[in-house]
């Protein structure tokens, strides 16, 4: 038994930021203070806290201490541990919210964002599948496989609502019950490719806890009777590739994956593909192409991938969030998720959320709270000396909205009222200082970069689009040209292939709804 | 090229990607050269065509020589928003580039631009290699080359 925890939050940031000189040198100090026995230094993954430097959470004393370097660290050990003194200037001192950590009730009424996805992230050790089964970890895949019909564990799925959480928000549940009853092979794989820009929900799930997204996939392998499941994810996720590796091969040498799991008929297990940066292969047909080693070209639907998917069978392809919020519906029942969120969106959302805001970062909150609620109760407010002017929800591909919808409840369907979407939950608030033309000139880049070519609306579109864009920006555009921007992105949303192409109407149609006064100073 | 590297996977056009990172990686360069290209097409009896349709769609994957160390700078709007241009003008300037796509003569640096890297948290960021770099500015920058110059010797 230790009588004190002190665990590095571990991400792409902190790492930055340089977490592992920190931990070298804090478990050097406390081997010398002859405390390696009472204090243990382990890893976990990231909570919600975004350019605070190297961030330790201490427990039970329930301790936030951010931006330390190696320097402060013989005064953590001098004065914390050995005396228990926290020091103070290295506590975090506006109100955050710590993640709810069993281990000491009082954080308990800090708590204000609803963690269901992410739960044991900054709670766990992610590379300990121990501590991943300790905290109820493969019970809800052990009910559903050996006290559950598949056609049951389908059933409290569609009850729960969950939809998916990649962009389109279809019914993750409707989706199994089509695949679920087609006989041979079939497959499971998880859309781990998160490209798009201001998105980085899956990463933080899959380095916060891989264990879940391995149960949610073998809960999702037994419900349709899937003999293997793949997760496709980016190439540039290093971390998140070795920490879902080591979960995959901790699962297995636990008798979790491989043959007859839990006893069992059932056997499957999980293999992880490495994209190559390639935007559009998080289309799901694109993906699939990927996976046989083909160029990224979304293939035409229907038949869709529930049907005819990978090596051409049925196959479901869902997203890390959505098959992660699966192993608590299982355990907890489809009426419990539903008490969270709306009637049409029930569950909670994990939105990354950056820009001018104080707390950048990754939330997860009920369905149907509003953007100014985030801002203010989630993110810290907007920075010193920034005013709200737009914000960008659900990536490049989404709508810009302005002001007057700051009390619209973020879900598929208030959004859509305002022709805007959900999308994969990223959130970018611009202040006054942002020009809508420069901002537009960097999305049309982008598509123009991804845009993989197969269809001409797409290919050609994305490409007049970005010049003219660069010219309106440099305020040589007409406003008729500015008409037929409009025109091109129209006619792209119904003619190109896939919704890369279909969806760059957002941008442009929202820029031109709420910011046309803005633009107009910049027509030639 | 070491065609050891290839016999680790079965030759299935599955494994294509998987093929293209190892050797890539394995080669000095940072890049597929067309030997590479044929070898890897023999192995998994494939057209050399269809071989390099896959490597030219990722961008991941280079058929010009690269640096030892490749930055690449994302340059999608959350970055774009936070400074990005001035980030990529700036590694230029630090490295003696004229742009974007060009490596320095010592062969030790190739600066790429990248479409959103995930780590938005920190803009304007960058990856070197495996690494990612935040909330660069200029100092930050300078010291970034300046310490993988020192570096640049050794294997890193």
């Amino acid at each position: 038994m230790f009588r004190t925890h002190a665990l590095f939050v571990i991400d792409q940031n902190t790492i930055d930021a340089g977490a592992y000189a920190v931990k070298y040198e804090l478990e050097k100090e406390i081997t010398n203070a002859s405390l390696q026995n009472e204090i243990k230094v382990s890893e976990t993954g990231s909570i919600n806290l975004i350019g605070k430097g190297v961030i330790i959470l201490v427990f039970p004393d329930s301790v936030l201490y951010t931006n330390v370097t190696v320097n402060d660290v013989k005064e953590i050990v001098n004065e914390h541990f050995l005396k228990g003194r926290p020091v103070k200037r290295l506590v975090l001192s506006e109100s955050f919210d710590i993640p709810n950590i069993t281990i000491s009730p009082a954080v308990e009424t800090t708590k204000k964002q609803q963690r269901i996805v992410l739960e044991r992230a900054g709670v766990i050790n992610p590379e300990s599948i121990d501590e991943y089964i300790a905290t109820m970890g493969y019970e809800a895949a052990g009910k559903a496989i050996t006290t559950m019909k598949p056609d049951e564990v389908v059933d409290i799925v569609k009850k729960s609502g969950l939809r998916g959480r990649g962009g389109a928000g279809f019914p993750t549940g409707l989706k199994w019950s089509f695949t679920s009853p087609l006989p041979g092979e079939k497959y499971v794989v998880c859309n781990a490719d998160e490209g798009e820009p201001g998105t980085f929900k899956d990463r933080l799930i899959l380095e916060g806890d891989p264990h879940k997204l391995i149960e949610g996939m073998l809960i999702c392998g037994y419900a349709i009777g899937a003999i293997m499941g793949y997760v496709y994810i980016r190439g540039e996720y290093n971390l998140s590739i070795k920490r879902l590796q080591k979960a995959i091969d901790d699962a297995r040498a636990y008798g979790l994956l491989g043959k007859n799991i839990f006893d069992t008929n059932f056997s499957f297990d999980i293999e992880i593909r490495k994209g190559a940066g390639a935007y559009v292969c998080g289309e799901e047909t694109a993906l699939i192409e990927s996976m046989e080693g083909k160029r990224g070209h979304p293939r035409v639907k229907p038949p869709f991938p529930g049907q005819v998917g990978f090596r051409n069978k049925p196959t479901i392809v869902n997203n890390v969030e959505t098959l992660s919020n699966v192993p608590n519906i299982l355990l907890k029942g489809a009426d419990w998720y539903r008490s969270f969120g709306t009637k049409n969106a029930p569950g909670t959302k994990v939105y990354t959320i950056l820009g001018k805001v104080n707390h950048p970062g990754l939330i997860e909150v009920p369905m149907g709270i509003t953007l100014r609620q985030i801002i203010n109760e989630y993110a810290g407010g907007m920075c010193a000396g920034s005013v709200f002017k737009a914000a960008q929800i659900g990536g490049s591909a989404g709508a810009l909205i302005s002001e007057k919808m700051l009390d619209t409840p973020l879900d598929y369907d208030s959004l859509g009222q305002w022709a805007a979407v959900l999308g994969s939950g990223a959130i970018l608030i611009l202040d006054q200082k942002t020009e809508i033309p420069d901002f537009l000139r960097s999305v049309m880049k982008f598509f123009e970069h991804e845009s993989c070519g197969k269809c001409s609306p797409c290919r050609i579109g994305t490409k007049i689009l970005f010049d003219k864009s660069m010219e309106l920006y440099k305020r040589k555009l007409k406003k008729q040209e500015w008409e037929e921007m409009l025109n091109i992105a129209n006619t792209m949303e119904k003619t190109s292939f896939c919704p890369l192409g279909q969806s760059l109407i957002l941008p442009i149609s929202s820029a031109d709804k709420y910011f046309k006064e803005e633009l107009e100073n910049y027509f030639l | 090229m070491d065609k050891r590297i290839l016999q680790k996977y079965p030759p299935n056009a599955e494994n294509l990607l998987f093929a293209l990172h190892d050797i890539q990686d394995a080669e000095k360069e940072n890049y597929l050269s067309e030997e590479d290209l044929k070898n890897i097409a023999d192995y998994f009896n494939l057209p050399l065509s269809k071989v390099m349709g896959v490597a030219t769609f990722y961008s991941m994957y280079s058929l010009k020589p690269r640096g030892k160390f490749i930055i690449r700078i994302c340059e999608s709007a959350p970055c774009h928003v936070a400074g990005a241009l001035n980030v990529i003008n700036e590694f230029i300037n630090v490295l003696g580039l004229e742009k974007v796509g060009e490596t320095t003569k010592d062969k030790l640096f190739t600066v790429e631009t990248s479409a959103c890297l995930g780590v938005c948290g920190v803009a304007p960021a960058c990856m070197i290699n495996d690494v990612v770099y935040g909330n660069l500015t200029k100092d930050k920058i300078k010291q970034i080359v300046d310490d993988l110059r020192a570096k640049g010797g050794s294997n890193v």
